[in-house]
């Protein structure tokens, strides 16, 4: 152990640890910019500067390592004077439209700034001149806001091991952006939004479409149908000041029918559908020699990586649509048919933790009624952004109910957004179609939990199934070696492009470094989930009266041409960087 | 966003092996990334995106990595210098004697604002000081050094290496 004294308090704290770690446990709570936990520490910003006894300079307390008899001040007239310098030195180059700006009073620079009494016009100079990048359907990068933490890059590079992008030219030119300055369409993002999620100002953003849902809702020809995903369910109440893992499906169910939704369904209903037929389709995989393994298919952000990284490995994945991919396709069939509505009137948003999602509904082949399945996708955070805008009391409204018949769900399509829940979801549904015996238990603990990586073997009927459960895409990456290496022997592979699954998507309530420091925000957020799929009188897809329904009248089978025409969809080869 | 003249790239089939050679000697070598480039620039002449993701995908990095230190350094070049590669001092000396109406009569001769010409014959880059300030204003084409350059003189000096 190492004894330090910080402010004249001492303290013991193992060997390795940062002045910031160290001083937090005497309760001292040392300011950070560019830092953030797991993500990124490399003292760039100088705004977690301290004064160390006997050192020639301030040091970056996020790097800097204590030694035995190290003395720390954190809080000299010299330390404020140089964070407060620093902060109003980002600020001389920085688009100071805070007003309307996205981020305006969760920004961790605007805080910064209150805390340490700054004046934003104390420099005045040269700004930076940058295009917002738009080009994207998901994302939009405005630079002008940019402070140059660098938290963007290290999760797309570390945690995600995709890298498209990083810092660039040198000195006051320096900006983040992709290679040989190609916008972000044309550069191999995966469109997962973890940039979004770390950035501490409004840099990075989803692209908005409040827009274009409210014009649908106020057109009275449109039928507007909202279908939230379910771990929409578990992040929103944040925004609304509820603790972290509280399960606020009742009230938001009411805020949507507020909000004008003439149907408030839930894409829960179709995580069950999507079990229905990636069950089969790994039945019928398992049965015919193949290929396997088989991935899943949920999650368009690792679908995107697939194809553009591991394009060999396309027909091991299940050609299944996303859950909300047929929830729109199901809504404009299905329903469509069996209330007498055209289906050009239905206007159908999805409400998802996920920018990937806004990315998935323009892709090519899912159009089931010859329209497109989803017209509109909100992140969570836009929705509550117009929950906000509209006056709505969220705290205190009653609890609603999600409309009939495609509201209704199972545990199962609820444990959807948690990593390893589509698997559990899956194997439930697999293990009795293959026995032909309902299952006594239902819980698959080991595929559960926020591990980068996990396996599990069942013996199933008398064969043995090895699966994998990975989230992450440096995850998915480790795991993708393998299988294209010819070494796996796995038969299913559920990968989700998030860490921690879609609970963790880049659609989902921002947290500030502070809040990422001290909670494990993955497993509250998945617990919501789990408690929902515990409490559910049904727990398996196909269990699901409206999914049996929705079989007998209308699709037939599972795995039938009918459920192939509306609920598949085919993957191509996309090029890295185009020449 | 992408404001680089775009010049078609000619790597042939022996750069290309020879890059690969330089790369399998730094595979497992850490802060290969700056031998890399500086080598393949020295094969190439430039380093065009042709020859970072070949770059990138064999040391495992990402190309907006091996970008951002290509961008980083100015010894590195993105465009291909010309035949004829002309270097003007900007430094302290040769601009108080006026190298910038040098430069500025140079751009108008080659019709470039800096790079290469669409004939890929002269191509222009401001430098730093070289080391000959008593010749101030200086320019240079390839090992070439012209001193106490007037402004009338640039034609003639680059009609010498026309044709």
């Amino acid at each position: 152990m190492i004894n330090l004294k910080i402010n004249n308090i001492p303290v013991s704290v193992e060997e390795g640890t940062t002045i910031l770690q160290a001083a937090k446990k005497v309760g001292i709570k040392i300011p950070t910019l560019c830092y953030m936990k797991d993500i990124n520490a490399i003292g760039a910003c100088r705004v977690c500067v301290v004064e160390v006894k006997g050192a020639r300079s301030l040091v970056a307390a996020c790097v800097y390592p204590v030694n035995e008899g190290m003395e720390v001040f954190t809080d000299t007239p010299k330390v404020r004077a140089s964070r407060k310098t620093t902060i109003e030195l980002i600020l001389s180059d920085h688009n100071k439209e805070c007003l309307s700006c996205d981020r305006n009073t969760h920004c961790e620079l605007q805080e910064l700034a209150f805390e340490y009494g700054c004046n934003d016009k104390r420099f005045v100079g040269a700004h930076h001149e940058c295009e917002k990048d738009t080009s994207t359907s998901y994302l939009v990068r405005d630079n002008s806001k940019c402070v140059l933490c660098r938290r963007c890059v290290a999760v797309c590079r570390k945690i995600q091991e995709v890298g498209v992008i990083g810092p660039e030219k040198r000195g006051f030119k320096t900006q983040i952006g992709c290679a040989f300055e190609t916008d972000l369409a044309g550069s191999p993002c995966v469109a997962c939004g973890q940039c979004i999620n770390v950035c501490p100002t409004g840099a990075l953003h989803e692209k908005e479409e409040i827009d274009i849902v409210r014009a649908a809702i106020a057109d009275p020809e449109k039928i507007v149908i909202a279908g939230p995903a379910p771990s929409v369910r578990a992040g929103l109440g944040e925004e609304f000041g509820y603790p972290m893992g509280t399960n606020v499906e009742g009230k938001m169910a009411t805020a949507l029918k507020m909000l004008g939704f003439d149907k408030v369904f839930d894409v829960n209903f179709t995580a069950d559908l999507t079990i229905m037929e990636e069950a089969n389709e790994l039945v019928e995989r398992v049965k015919n020699g193949g290929p396997l393994p088989m991935f899943t298919s949920c999650s368009p952000g690792w679908v995107r990586y697939l194809e553009y990284y591991y394009p060999e490995l396309i027909p091991n994945v299940s050609t299944c649509k996303s859950p909300q991919q047929m929830f729109g396709a199901i809504t404009k069939t299905y329903y469509a048919e069996k209330m007498g509505i055209d289906p050009s009137k239905l206007f159908v948003v999805s409400i998802m933790p996920c920018t990937a999602k806004k990315f998935e509904k323009t892709r090519d082949n899912q159009n089931a009624s010859g329209y497109p399945d989803i017209d509109a996708v909100l992140t969570t955070r836009e929705l509550a952004k117009m929950i906000k805008q509209n006056g709505i009391i969220f705290n205190e409204l009653p609890e609603g109910k999600m409309d009939d018949p495609l509201g209704v769900y199972t545990g199962a399509g609820v444990i959807f957004g948690a990593t390893g829940g589509v698997m559990e979801a899956a194997l439930r549904t697999a293990v009795e179609t293959i026995t032909g015996e309902p299952a006594q238990d239902v819980e698959y603990k080991k595929v559960r939990g926020t591990k980068g990586v996990k396996e599990a073997t069942y013996e199933v009927g008398g064969m043995k199934i090895k699966v994998a459960v990975a989230s992450g895409i440096s995850n998915a990456k480790k795991v993708c070696e393998k299988v294209a290496s010819g070494k796996s022997d796995y038969t299913f592979i559920e990968i989700m492009c998030c860490p921690g699954g879609c609970v963790n998507g880049g659609g989902q309530p921002i947290m500030s470094s502070v809040v990422r420091e001290n909670v494990d925000y993955k497993a509250l957020r998945a617990s919501v989930l789990y408690k929902a799929d515990k409490k559910a009188e049904l727990r398996k897809s196909h269990d699901n009266p409206v999914i049996k329904e929705v079989y007998d009248s209308y699709l037939g089978e599972p795995g039938s041409h009918k459920a192939h025409e509306i609920l598949h969809t085919s993957y191509v080869t996309r090029t890295r960087y185009e020449k | 966003m992408a404001n680089q003249q775009k010049i078609p790239f000619t790597g042939t089939k022996a750069q290309e092996q020879k890059l690969r050679k330089v790369l399998r000697g730094l595979k497992n070598v850490d802060g290969a990334l700056m031998p890399a480039l500086q080598q393949a620039q020295d094969i190439y002449g430039y380093l065009p995106i042709e020859v970072q993701e070949i770059i990138a995908d064999t040391l495992g990095l990402s190309l907006a990595e091996v970008y951002g230190v290509a961008t980083f350094y100015s010894q590195f070049t993105l465009t291909p210098k010309g035949k004829y590669k002309i270097g003007v001092c900007l430094g302290t000396a040769c601009y108080v004697k006026g190298s910038g109406d040098i430069y500025a009569e140079i751009q108008k001769q080659l019709g470039i604002e800096s790079g290469i010409t669409p004939d890929l014959q002269f191509s222009l880059d401001a430098t730093r000081c070289i080391g000959c300030c008593g010749l101030a204003p200086v320019m240079t084409v390839n090992d070439d050094v012209y001193g106490k350059m007037t402004k009338d003189q640039v034609a003639g000096i680059i009609a010498k290496y026309k044709n």
